[in-house]
């Protein structure tokens, strides 16, 4: 700026003329005031149909996106409760049934375990029969076994001591200490 | 501005005002009405200034704003909520106007603070005209929304009825004044100011003093950056105090 006071002799004799103040040199109003006015039109058509429109579209458009991504946020958010909710409750659902599975299996295999003792308890008892009857049928066996020996040995006395013997009465004695 | 002394002779040659003085683009002399000069060209500079702060980088209409773009839309914002929060919902239809009227100061007053520049809105038939257009808008809008309601601007019904035609007198005068205290702001402001800065840049001939001109241009120029702004900001915001007036002049 201060280089403009080397401005030259024809722009001091200017000055001189305005006698200090050009914003008082009334021959420059209509100059100022035709561009002013030329100037607030093309100014004023360039902001109304370009500028203001197009800044307004944009600040309208970025209202809606923001207003759109929202509503979108929220229903995504909705959706991950859900599946939040479906995923807790399928764990559920196939906690019930590993718990139910479990437990059929395990009443099978009762069941199974049941009918195998039931079996092994009869044929246990069945050969506890056999084995019985066979221990009385050997019990019977020496009983009369000893009868006749004893019968035998009684006769066999009698007759070493120089008896008779009577057969039934040594039977009836054996019998009767057999009894005893 | 009466330190315009034109001391040819001496070392020392202030002139703070020349800067103000309206040549013709092309060759010296006179000019008419239609010559370009150089307020012109100062004026379509404006021009291409405010194609290039708020046309040029939302062509892009990108939905995450570029710097430019974001620039652009606070510039927007701010004329728009002024105009809102001052003039009222129904005033919403009269901002391009406004909008207009801001940028025009405001590329003017800032371009005016480039060096070697002229400031367009230092000129009195300038700011003489953006007042009174607002002023003549505002008149006749008023009574073309209002009618002879719109009198009631100036009869202060609140006030005690003996003082009605004293406040209507000073409320008459002080309507009259707007365009004068309107335009003269302005215009005083920026030519003051860029004389000021002239002023210091002059005793920045004397090697002795030159430091502490230079330091007070830097200082005068930031407050003038400042003041560039605000008187944007003041003359746009009066537009809509006085629009205001014609849409609602109940008192």
């Amino acid at each position: 700026m201060a280089t403009d006071t080397h401005g030259g002799e024809e722009m001091a004799s200017v000055a001189e003329q305005s006698a200090g103040m050009p914003q008082l040199e009334f021959a420059s109003f209509p100059n100022q005031i035709f561009w002013l006015i030329v100037t607030l039109v093309v100014l004023y058509l360039i902001l109304s149909r370009v500028a203001l429109p197009r800044i307004a579209g944009i600040l309208g458009e970025r209202q809606g996106t923001i207003t759109n991504d929202l509503a979108t946020a929220e229903d995504l958010k909705a959706k991950a409760a859900k599946a939040d909710e479906d995923y807790n409750k399928a764990l559920a659902d196939a906690r019930a049934e590993a718990q139910r599975i479990a437990g059929e299996e395990r009443a099978k295999i009762q069941a199974k375990l049941d009918e195998a003792i039931a079996q092994a308890d009869a044929e246990i008892s069945e050969r506890a029969a056999e084995s019985e009857k066979a221990i009385a049928d050997i019990r019977a066996t020496a009983v009369d076994n000893v009868r006749e020996v004893a019968t035998a040995t009684a006769e066999e006395l009698v007759a070493a001591l120089g008896g008779k013997a009577d057969a039934a009465a040594v039977k009836a004695a054996v019998e009767d200490r057999m009894k005893g | 501005m009466a330190t315009d002394a034109h001391s040819d002779g001496s070392s020392l040659a202030f002139h703070p005002m020349d800067q103000f003085i309206i040549k013709p683009l092309f060759g010296d002399g006179d000019f008419s009405w239609y010559t370009p000069t150089n307020a012109t060209l100062w004026m379509a500079l404006g021009i291409l200034a405010v194609v290039a702060l708020l046309v040029l980088p939302t062509s892009r209409r990108a939905l995450v704003p570029t710097r430019g773009q974001s620039i652009a839309e606070l510039t927007y914002g701010f004329v728009y909520k002024m105009v809102e929060d001052v003039t009222g919902k129904d005033g919403i239809k009269y901002f391009p106007y406004i909008m207009t009227l801001f940028m025009f100061i405001l590329t003017a007053n800032f371009l005016g603070l480039l060096p070697m520049a002229f400031t367009t809105t230092s000129h009195i038939a300038v700011t003489g005209v953006l007042a009174l257009a607002v002023f003549l808008t505002v008149t006749v809008l008023g009574f073309v929304l209002n009618g002879s309601k719109f009198l009631g601007l100036f009869w202060v019904s609140s006030a005690p009825l003996a003082l009605r035609p004293v406040l209507a007198i000073i409320e008459l005068i002080s309507y009259f004044v707007r365009p004068v205290s309107h335009s003269v702001r302005l215009g005083g402001n920026m030519m003051a100011g860029h004389a000021v800065i002239k002023v210091f840049a002059g005793f920045a001939q004397v090697a002795v003093i030159s430091p502490i001109a230079i330091a007070g241009v830097v200082a005068i120029y930031g407050l003038e950056i400042m003041v560039a702004f605000i008187q944007a900001y003041v003359f746009t915001i009066l537009t809509c105090v006085y629009l205001k007036d014609a849409l609602h002049p109940a008192h």
